[in-house]
């Protein structure tokens, strides 16, 4: 019986005795710490000759990160998706030795002597910072034993939801957006974990009143018209996501925060509408922000004729930035197959290399090769993500992992995206692999969540009760 | 709720897919675009990543590259006297780029260029680092140097061809500019650059290819083959030219200089002697201006640029020879209207008489040589046309050589030489206020054909102007030119 059923993890019920996967899992992870070690050894024998000093430290710490993550997923959440830790272990190595990568490069040395009097290297902090979200994760699968236990909180996530959103415009802009906030030395970007706290909120508030939204509606036109009392969240949010794009012109966020919500709204309601009224809202929005918006339109300008705005940024026309183009020559100059580790020259990119466009790295020391197998891995990760909604029993566990998996899968397209110049680029950081302890904490907490709710849902239903039809029902046995 | 969840999953797939599409769009569609992009500072790091080939006059090179400590550049290319040289190297600066051979042959100096494909993959396997190729030129370095000394602080331009395959000897230019002084990428460089490119002196105008000039007198043989090849004139043969000439369909009467009682019916031999104007414009109006434009295009004036049939590599400036007027056809006949040309343009004019009548292409490069010394690339002298027939020529050379012999130009002599020459003095400037610009083109002759044409212009503007005949300033420059490919000849 089990050995039928150990593909059958996309059925919403499956009646118990999977396997645990934790062996398969142990197995990924070695993968997961050994590719970062030859990366990193790579980078260091491409740029110096020689093994890099912090060689045996560095795989030391990333092995133990991963064994402490594997240790608490084998004993708190068993029968947790096998492929969710070693991918956020992958990418999160990964991204500190790029990170490590661009604190070697002389030209990003020289640029923050020139601007800041010093350079300080970003891979030891990113180290920490992985560390702390590691910790959470741990912190999550031990103290939420069950996911539903979050439902409580509903409308406590939304104040906290909102506070985080809001508290970013009494603080002072950093290159044009509002999207931080500083408490003594420690600089946060709430966004990152907004995204978490509100789809909180939203499958708490969803699963409640869906049935309303679904329901009482009128036809017209082959669409689901909803009532005008029901319409009234949505334009809340909507209206919300806008004033995110005005008052802190965070186009990324905005953007991240409406759709998690269409498509949470989507997946509770199963009306198409919603989509159609979403779509026809954000575009509305957009555009008309964008009308007035300059931080916007520059966006915008940048996306359309990188190279107008290359070459206004070298004239030195204030508000023009030549990233846009930069990234695109690192994405052209990678090729196929890339430089290598350590032999491409995408600092040139210059501020935000190693955060917003460390993508631009990838692309032009791995390649198109190097760049597909980074989108699988991303794309792996929000399909076990919306696979574990499909295995979930409750409601509230399916919109909770689809919410966290659709603003993983928003998120990485609009950063990627943007840095490749397919949509205009928003302040955004790529999760796991960009420089930054918000992103990067907050998505291990996703993670966690995640590994979570796939451990309820694949964790062997009590015996359900004997019944005749049952037996009456199997097919051959083998 | 699993119909939708499906549903956000091929979403999400689209989403992936859309990202897949779009960087395997930059990566593979456009990456040789983008990589190749001048604007893409990459490309101007590799091109600085190994010591740049050279350019090679007379089996020594004239370039070389100096290892500098930048982020960006490892090398920076220097110039053994820049100022001599630059007419012929042009530039290669990291703060600005490059022009001329520099330029054209960029790929070849880099080693980026396909026929060094081989000579990369072999130093990819050994492990060495990429070389360049090196560009031999026809330059003559005695030759060069006579022009640019000759010269002196005069401004004007020399230019020096081998009648025979055309190849260039020489390519002079004053004020000049010393390419290593901007080759680097500091702000000095750009602001030295800036400062060069302003000047009031034009010390980056190549003037020997870039600048055109009223050709004044020396277009005279222009109009002599012309005359000779039409039948209606001989070379000695008086001609029906009264003193002075009356510009057709104007009452202005055109003179001579020093009111020569010679020019009066003077053949064409006397009127080359003594550069007479009333005769030659007389013979220009009479051969009508389609008939003079023909004669000029045979020499190479109003070339389409495009075919390439001028570059030598570097594109020279078009000489041109209009359609006009009758009474403005008439003073084109004398070089002063408005037909213009090039230094190089009346050295092929020279050259051609020199050669019986054969218009060779000129050209610099003689041959583009592998970094393992195999010469990749041999430049085949090619004939570009036949403006006068071979007796014409020899002709219109026995009248050049009377003009250094016992005319104009006895300043060219060279003893136990055969030398033929012309001098000239074009008037510019509005009413001719501006001091003229002094012309003299000549060849010399051994045994064995013509081994050197040269075509000098003087823009004079501090000496007299009756000190003005190309015949004083220009033709003692042409002298020294000739004397010292004659010299490289007899060793």
């Amino acid at each position: 019986m089990s050995n039928l059923t150990t593909t059958g993890s996309n059925t919403t019920v499956s009646s118990g005795g999977l396997p645990s996967r934790r062996n398969t899992e142990l197995a990924m992870l070695v993968f997961a710490v050994l590719i970062p070690i030859f990366a990193y050894a790579n980078v260091g024998l491409a740029m110096n000759d020689r093994l890099p000093s912090g060689m045996l430290g560095y795989g030391f710490g990333l092995a133990l990160l991963a064994g402490v993550g594997h240790l608490v997923v084998r004993r708190y959440a068993p029968y947790a998706d096998p492929l969710l830790l070693p991918l956020a272990t992958l990418l999160n190595g990964l991204g500190l030795v790029l990170i490590w990568r661009l604190d070697q490069s002389e030209r990003l040395h020289q640029r923050a002597e020139d601007i800041f009097g010093a350079f300080t290297p970003d891979a030891p902090k990113q180290l920490l910072y992985s560390s702390i979200g590691l910790a959470l994760f741990v912190a999550i699968l031990l103290l939420l034993k069950d996911h539903r236990v979050l439902q409580r909180y509903t409308y406590i996530s939304m104040a906290v939801g909102l506070v985080l959103l809001v508290l970013p415009v009494f603080f002072k802009p950093v290159n044009g957006a509002r999207i931080w906030i500083s408490v003594g030395s420690v600089n946060l970007q709430p966004g990152e974990f907004v995204k978490i706290i509100i789809a909180v909120f939203f499958a708490g508030y969803l699963m409640v009143k869906r049935d309303a939204l679904a329901l009482a509606s009128r036809r017209f036109m082959g669409l689901y018209l909803p009532r005008g009392r029901d319409l009234g969240p949505i334009l809340v949010i909507w209206g919300l996501s806008l004033m995110i794009l005005v008052f802190e012109t965070d186009l990324g966020t905005s953007l991240l925060f409406f759709g998690l919500f269409v498509i949470m709204l989507y997946v509770a309601t199963e009306r198409t509408s919603w989509i159609v009224f979403g779509l026809l809202l954000s575009a509305g929005g957009a555009t008309a922000v964008a009308s007035f918006e300059p931080h916007v339109q520059q966006r915008v300008q940048a996306w359309l004729d990188p190279m107008a705005t290359y070459l206004k940024s070298k004239q030195g026309i204030p508000g023009y930035s030549e990233q846009a183009m930069q990234a695109l020559w690192a994405f052209g100059s990678g090729g196929v197959l890339g430089t290598g580790w350590g032999q491409g020259n995408s600092d040139l990119i210059g501020f935000a290399a190693n955060s917003d466009f460390i993508l631009a790295t990838v692309g032009e020391e791995m390649g198109l090769t190097g760049m597909m197998a980074f989108l699988m891995l991303y794309g792996l990760i929000v399909e076990r993500g919306v696979r574990t909604a499909l295995a979930a029993r409750d409601p509230f566990g399916k919109l909770l992992a689809v919410g966290l998996s659709g603003a993983f899968a928003l998120q990485v397209f609009v950063v990627a995206g943007g840095v490749m110049g397919l949509i205009p680029l928003t302040g955004m950081t790529m999760p796991f692999l960009a420089s930054g302890g918000s992103s990067v904490i907050a998505n291990w907490a996703l993670i966690g969540i995640l590994i979570r709710i796939s451990d309820t849902a694949r964790r062997p239903a009590p015996a359900p009760a004997p019944s005749p039809d049952a037996e009456m029902t199997q097919v051959v046995r083998p | 709720m699993n119909k939708p969840l499906r549903r956000i999953a091929i979403f999400c797939g689209l989403l992936v897919m859309a990202l897949l599409v779009r960087t395997n769009w930059l990566q593979f569609v456009q990456a040789d675009e983008l990589k190749t992009d001048p604007k893409n500072r990459r490309v101007d790091i590799a091109r600085y990543a190994q010591p740049r080939g050279n350019i090679i006059v007379d089996g020594k090179s004239i370039t070389g590259s100096t290892v500098v400590n930048g982020t960006d550049f490892k090398y920076k290319r220097t110039y053994k006297n820049g100022e001599l040289w630059s007419p012929v190297t042009g530039y290669a600066s990291q703060a600005v780029g490059a022009n001329q051979l520099e330029k054209l042959y960029d790929p070849f100096l880099t080693g980026d260029d396909d026929r060094l494909f081989f000579n990369r993959t072999v130093d990819m396997i050994t492990g060495k680092p990429q070389k360049g190729g090196n560009i031999v030129t026809t330059l003559n370095a005695k030759a060069q140097k006579a022009a640019y000394d000759g010269l002196g602080d005069k401004k004007g331009a020399v230019a020096a061809i081998n009648p025979k395959t055309g190849a260039i000897l020489a390519l002079a230019n004053k004020p000049s500019y010393d390419p290593s002084s901007f080759a680097g990428v500091n702000t000095k460089d750009s602001e030295t650059f800036a400062k060069l490119d302003k000047s009031e002196e034009q010390p980056m105008l190549n003037r020997a290819l870039r600048q055109t000039y009223p050709p004044g007198s020396t277009f005279k043989v222009v109009t002599a083959a012309a005359g000779l090849e039409s039948g209606k004139y001989d070379i000695d043969s008086k001609t029906d030219s009264p003193d002075p000439y009356r510009l057709p369909l104007t009452t202005r009467d055109l003179g001579n200089e020093g009111n020569n009682p010679a020019c009066k019916n003077a053949s064409i031999r006397v009127a080359l002697q003594w550069s007479c104007n009333t005769v030659f414009a007389k013979m220009s109006d009479e051969l009508g201006n389609d008939e003079m434009m023909k004669a000029a295009e045979k020499f190479g004036f109003n070339r389409d640029q495009e075919d390439g049939s001028q570059d030598t590599p570097v594109r020279p400036s078009p000489s041109v020879y209009p359609k006009d007027n009758r009474p403005q056809n008439a003073q084109a006949g004398i070089g002063q209207a408005s037909n213009r040309a090039t230094p190089l343009q009346m050295a092929m004019v020279a050259a051609a008489v020199a050669n019986d009548g054969k218009l060779m292409k000129p050209y610099m490069v003689d041959q583009l040589v592998a970094p393992n010394l195999n010469v990749v690339e041999q430049t085949k002298p090619e004939e570009l046309s036949q403006p006068v027939s071979s007796e014409n020529a020899q002709k219109l050379q026995s009248a050049m050589e009377t003009v250094v012999e016992k005319g104009t130009g006895t300043a060219g002599k060279i003893p136990g030489v055969t030398v033929g020459g012309k001098t000239g003095t074009a008037q510019h400037g509005e009413n001719n206020k501006d001091n003229p610009y002094a012309w003299f083109i000549s060849y010399a002759k051994t045994s064995d054909g013509s081994p050197v044409a040269v075509a000098v212009v003087v823009e004079s503007s501090d000496t007299l102007r009756s000190d003005i005949a190309g015949g004083r300033l220009a033709a003692p420059i042409a002298k020294s030119v000739m004397e010292a490919v004659l010299d490289e000849q007899k060793r």
